[in-house]
C-alpha cells in the first residue's frame, strides 16, 4: 500500500486534533514496508487477509523506535488503536493494544480520523442501512439502537438513504471476495471508533468545539494593529532582567525551598496522605503553641513566606507589639481586606481606616512620609479600592526590608527557634495503620474554622481599640478612692 | 520582584479625560502617558490620519516588533540547562495513588482544593439537581472554604456558599455573580471569596464583586477563546495570566485591564497556565503536546518540555511546592512528571482510562489529585518507604 505524502493540515480540520499530525507520520514510518513492522497473510474464515499485524510485533516495534518502556509504547499503542489507525480484527468493539499474537490492521489513509471529519450522521445511516440489508435485519445491539435513533430523526430522507444503501451493496457484490472482506472490516471498525456502543467513551470526544475559529485569517484592521503597537511600544519600555539573572533566581528558590516540598523530602512527622495520621496538619495549623523546627525555617527565607503562613504571621505580630509598631500590620491588613472586599463596604472601610491610622492624632497613627499621605488623604475624599495602594505599599516595604531583619535577630524569634519542635518521623505498624484508616476523618469543617477567625479578629478588634478615657471617667472606674 | 506594575500610578486623573479612573501606563514614541481605558480605545480607533495606512501601520508594527526581539535578545545570555547544572540530581519518584473518589456519574471536568488542605470540588458533565446546564467547565474554592463558585455553558459565574447541613438544598442559596456572552472557561477566587476572577470563550477575563455582582474590571486582547486563568502569588498580587486558544497567553494587570506582556511561541491552543510558586515565571500546556515555562522578569519562553513520544495534548500543570517539579496531565490518559531545572521528564503516571482533564497539588504540596474523564479522581503523593496503597472511595467530595 503506497502512502502519499501528507498534506500539512496542521489546524485546518479539527483545532484540538493539531497533535495528530505527528501521529499520522508516526503511523507511515510503521507502515514502511522494508523498516516498519511486518507484515503477514493470515487465514481467517476462508478468506487470506493480506497485511495482518500482530500485537506483540507492533509493541516491540514502538519500544524501539521511540525507546521507551514496554509500559508507556503499551499505552501509545492503545491510544493508536482508539484513534483508529490500527484496528484489532477479532474482538472489533475492543479497542485496546494486546500484546500478544492477536491481528491488527493498519487503517487505510481514507478513514483516517483527520481526513473524513466530521463522521456524519447521514453517512452511518447509510452504512447502517447497508449492512442491515447484507445481515437480512439482524444488526448488533448497540448499531440497532443508533440505526432506530437515525431513523426517527432523519426519517424525511430515509428514501434516499436506503436508496443510497442498496446502489452501494450491489455496487460491493461486484468487488472479489477478500477485497470485500478487507473494506468491510475496514469500514466497521472506522465506525466503531466514531460511533461506540453506548457507555464506552470515543477516543473521538474532544469536548466543546471553539467559539472562535483559530484557523480563521485574523482581519486586521487598522485598530486592531494600532492596538498592537500600542502594546508593543509599551513593552519596549518595559525593563526586562537578564536571563542569567532571573534564571538563577528560579533555582536559588528551588534550593531554598527543597526541604519543604513533601514531594522531595519526605514531610516529618509523616505524610498525612501515606499513613492516614493528620499529626503533620495539626503541627502545622494557626493556632499551635509551638511550630515546628520547618515552618521556623521558611520563615526566614522571605517576609512573603512569614505572612503567608498564619502561624508565622502570629508570631511576627507579638513581636511587632514589644516593639510597639503593630499598627503597621494592622494597617496593611486593613488595608488588603478593603482592596479584596465588597464593593458596598469601601466608604465604611475606608472612613475606618482613615480614623484609626490616617487622622493626625489617630490612636494608631502610621508612620508615613508626608508625600504618600497628602496623597492617600486627598485620594480618601472618593475612595476607591486602591485608594490605598501607595501607603500599604509603603508600609509593606517598611516592614519587609527593615522589622523583617530585626525580628530575624530578636529574642522572640531566637527563642521560636529554640523551642521549635523537631517530631520524630511515624514508624507505623500494619496494624498502626489500619487502624488509621479506620479512624480518618474529614477534620473540623472550614466554615467552622472561619467563624472562630472571625470571633478571634473580633475580639482583638475590641481589645486594640484605644481606651476612651472620658468613658471611665464617666462610669468613675478611673476613681481612686 | 517580576511585576513592576506596583511602582505605576494606577488611579488618578485620565491624561486626555481628566477624569479619575484606574490607569494605564502607555507611551506614545517614549513619552509616557497615563490613560484610562476608555481614552486608550479611543485613540486605539480614531480614523486613520493623514499619511498613515493600513500599510504604513503594519510596517510599524512589525518595526516594533525587531526592536523588541533585538532588545530581548541582549538580555538573553544563559540557557536555563546551564544553569541547572548548579541544581543536584533527583532522585527517582515513586508516585502512588492514595486515594480514588468515584462519585460523579459522568466526566470530570475540573477540580479545586479547600485551603484545609483536605478538601476538594469538583465539576463534572452531568445532570445534576444544582446545575441547569451539563457542562460545568470550571470550579474553584473560596480562600475561606465557605463557598464553591462554578460556571460553564450557561454562560454564567455562580456562587454557592457552604454550610454545616448535608442536606441542604445548596441550590436555593446560589448566587449568579458573572455574566458572560459565551462559555465559561475558568474561574477563581482572588485573596478574599468577595472577588472572582473568570475567563470566558467570548475572548474576555473579566474581574467581577460577589456581593453585588458588578462588573470591576474587564481585560480584552485575546483574539479567540480565552481557555484558562491563573492568579499571581505574588506579595502584591496584582497580575494574572491567562492563555487562549490564539495560542497567545497574556499578562494582565488587575487594576486597569491593561495587557502588560504576552508570550506566543505555542503551536497550538493553551489549555492551562499555572504560576510558578515563586511568581516570577508560568507555565502552559498546550494542544501541540509541550508544556513551556516562560520567564516573566526575562520576558522570553526559557524551557520546553516535549518528548518525541508524548503525541497527544496537555490539559493541565501544576508546580510541586518548590517549583522542582511540574506535573502536567495529558490527552493519552497519562500524567508526566518533569524536572523543571533540567527539562527532563522524571515520571510517567498511569491509572486514568481517560483524558486527564484537571489536575492541582494540594495548597501545602503533601499531594496532587487529577480529574479525569473517566468519571474519577486520583489522589497521589510520593510513596517511599513507608505506608500501604490503599483505595477507597472518599467521602471528600463537593459539587
Amino acid at each position: 500500500m503506497t502512502i502519499r505524502t501528507l498534506r500539512d493540515y496542521g489546524q485546518h480540520y479539527r483545532p484540538r486534533m493539531a497533535c495528530l499530525k505527528n501521529v499520522e507520520v508516526f503511523v507511515v514510518e510503521m507502515q514502511d514496508p522494508k523498516s516498519g513492522v511486518k507484515g503477514a497473510d493470515q487465514k481467517l474464515n476462508v478468506t487470506i487477509i493480506p497485511h495482518v499485524i500482530n500485537g506483540q510485533d507492533v509493541l516491540a516495534w514502538i519500544v524501539t523506535k521511540m525507546k521507551v518502556t514496554t509500559e508507556e509504547a503499551q499505552a501509545f499503542g492503545t491510544m493508536l488503536v482508539a484513534y483508529g489507525y490500527i484496528y484489532p480484527l477479532q474482538n472489533h468493539r475492543k479497542l485496546v493494544l494486546v500484546p500478544d499474537s492477536t491481528l491488527y490492521r493498519f487503517q487505510t489513509p481514507y478513514f483516517w480520523p483527520v481526513q473524513k471529519w466530521p463522521a456524519e450522521d447521514i453517512d452511518y445511516a447509510i452504512y447502517l442501512a447497508r449492512r442491515n440489508i447484507r445481515k437480512k435485519g439482524m444488526l448488533e445491539p448497540y448499531e440497532q439502537q443508533h440505526y432506530d435513533n437515525l431513523h426517527k430523526w432523519m426519517n424525511p430522507k430515509w428514501d434516499f438513504i436506503v436508496m443510497q444503501a442498496t446502489e452501494q451493496y450491489k455496487a460491493n457484490k461486484e468487488r472479489k471476495k477478500p477485497d470485500r472482506v478487507v473494506l468491510d472490516c475496514q469500514e466497521r471498525a472506522y465506525w466503531i471508533v466514531h460511533r461506540p456502543p453506548r457507555r464506552t467513551h470515543s477516543a473521538m470526544d474532544y469536548g466543546l468545539d471553539r467559539l472562535i475559529d483559530p484557523n480563521a485569517e485574523e482581519v486586521l484592521t487598522f485598530d486592531v494593529v494600532r492596538r498592537t503597537n500600542i502594546f508593543l511600544t509599551q513593552a519596549l519600555m518595559r525593563s526586562a532582567v537578564k536571563s542569567s539573572v532571573s534564571l538563577t533566581a528560579f533555582v536559588k528558590f528551588v534550593t531554598t525551598h527543597h526541604n519543604h516540598d513533601p514531594f522531595l523530602t519526605t514531610p516529618v512527622p509523616s505524610n498525612p496522605w501515606i499513613t492516614d495520621s493528620d499529626e503533620f496538619w495539626q503541627l502545622n495549623s494557626r493556632s499551635v503553641d509551638i511550630p515546628t523546627k520547618l515552618s521556623v525555617e521558611r520563615w526566614v527565607l522571605s517576609f512573603w513566606e512569614l505572612i503567608s503562613d498564619p502561624r508565622g504571621r502570629v508570631d511576627f505580630k507579638l513581636f511587632l507589639k514589644k516593639e510597639h509598631s503593630a499598627e503597621n500590620m494592622a494597617f496593611y491588613e486593613a488595608a488588603e481586606e478593603m482592596r479584596w472586599g465588597a464593593a458596598s463596604a469601601i466608604p465604611e472601610k475606608s472612613q475606618f481606616i482613615f480614623n484609626t491610622f490616617l487622622k493626625p492624632g489617630a490612636p494608631r497613627w502610621i508612620n508615613i512620609d508626608g508625600r504618600t499621605m497628602g496623597l492617600t488623604v486627598k485620594g480618601l475624599v472618593v475612595p476607591h479600592r486602591y485608594v490605598l495602594d501607595a501607603a500599604q505599599t509603603h508600609i509593606f516595604l517598611l516592614m519587609k526590608k527593615d522589622t523583617f531583619y530585626r525580628y530575624l535577630k530578636s529574642p522572640v524569634h531566637k527563642d521560636m527557634q529554640k523551642r521549635a519542635l523537631v517530631p520524630a518521623p511515624h514508624v507505623f505498624t500494619d496494624a498502626q495503620l489500619e487502624a488509621n484508616v479506620r479512624n480518618r476523618n474529614p477534620g473540623i469543617s472550614p466554615i467552622l474554622q472561619w467563624q472562630q477567625e472571625e470571633e478571634e479578629k473580633a475580639a482583638a478588634a475590641v481589645a486594640a481599640r484605644p481606651i476612651d478615657v472620658k468613658a471611665m471617667v464617666a462610669t468613675n472606674k478611673l476613681d481612686r478612692k | 520582584m517580576c511585576d513592576q506594575t506596583f511602582l505605576a500610578i494606577t488611579f488618578g486623573p485620565c491624561d486626555s479625560c481628566s477624569e479619575n479612573r484606574p490607569l494605564m501606563n502607555l507611551y506614545i514614541k517614549t513619552e509616557p502617558i497615563n490613560y484610562c481605558s476608555l481614552c486608550m480605545e479611543i485613540m486605539a480607533c480614531q480614523g486613520l490620519a493623514s499619511g498613515e495606512t493600513l500599510k504604513s501601520l503594519k510596517a510599524e508594527s512589525e518595526t516594533l516588533r525587531k526592536k523588541l526581539e533585538e532588545e530581548r535578545k541582549k538580555l538573553h545570555d544563559v540557557e536555563l540547562e546551564k544553569v541547572a547544572e548548579k541544581a543536584e540530581a533527583l532522585g527517582e519518584l515513586n508516585m502512588k495513588t492514595r486515594r480514588t473518589l468515584k462519585g460523579h456519574g459522568n466526566k470530570v471536568l475540573c477540580m479545586d482544593w479547600c485551603k484545609d488542605k483536605r478538601r476538594i470540588v469538583s465539576s463534572s458533565q452531568e445532570h445534576a439537581v444544582t446545575m441547569p446546564t451539563t457542562w460545568v467547565m470550571a470550579c474553584a474554592y473560596a480562600p475561606s472554604g465557605c463557598a464553591i463558585a462554578c460556571g460553564g455553558l450557561d454562560n454564567k459565574c455562580s456562587v454557592y456558599p457552604l454550610s454545616l447541613d448535608k442536606d441542604e438544598n445548596l441550590a436555593a442559596k446560589k448566587k449568579s455573580v458573572a455574566m458572560h456572552t459565551n462559555y465559561l472557561s475558568g474561574c477563581t477566587f482572588t485573596n478574599s471569596d468577595m472577588q472572582i476572577l473568570t475567563s470566558s470563550g467570548d475572548g474576555t477575563s473579566a474581574l467581577w464583586d460577589v456581593e453585588s455582582g458588578q462588573l470591576l474590571q474587564s481585560f480584552h486582547g485575546h483574539s479567540a477563546d480565552v481557555l484558562t486563568l491563573d492568579l499571581a502569588p505574588s506579595e502584591t498580587g496584582n497580575t494574572f495570566v491567562s492563555g487562549g486558544s490564539d495560542k497567545k497567553a497574556n499578562v494582565w494587570d488587575l487594576r486597569s485591564g491593561q495587557n502588560v506582556q504576552s508570550f506566543d511561541t505555542h503551536d497550538s491552543d493553551i489549555n492551562c497556565v499555572k504560576y510558578y510558586p515563586s511568581g516570577d515565571a508560568f507555565a502552559s500546556a498546550s494542544d501541540d503536546s509541550t508544556c513551556r515555562l516562560f520567564d516573566l522578569r526575562a520576558d522570553r519562553e526559557v524551557s520546553i518540555y516535549s518528548k518525541d513520544s508524548i503525541m497527544f495534548g496537555a490539559a493541565s500543570v501544576d508546580f510541586s511546592l518548590s517549583g522542582r517539579l511540574l506535573f502536567a496531565g495529558y490527552n493519552d490518559y497519562t500524567i508526566n512528571v518533569w524536572d523543571v531545572l533540567k527539562g527532563t521528564r522524571v515520571a510517567i503516571l498511569f491509572g486514568h482510562e481517560n483524558r486527564v482533564s484537571s489536575l492541582r497539588v494540594s495548597p501545602d504540596g503533601t499531594a496532587f489529585c487529577s480529574g479525569s474523564w473517566d468519571n474519577t479522581l486520583r489522589v497521589r503523593q510520593e510513596g517511599r518507604g513507608v505506608g500501604r496503597e490503599l483505595k477507597q472511595g472518599g467521602t471528600t467530595l463537593y459539587g
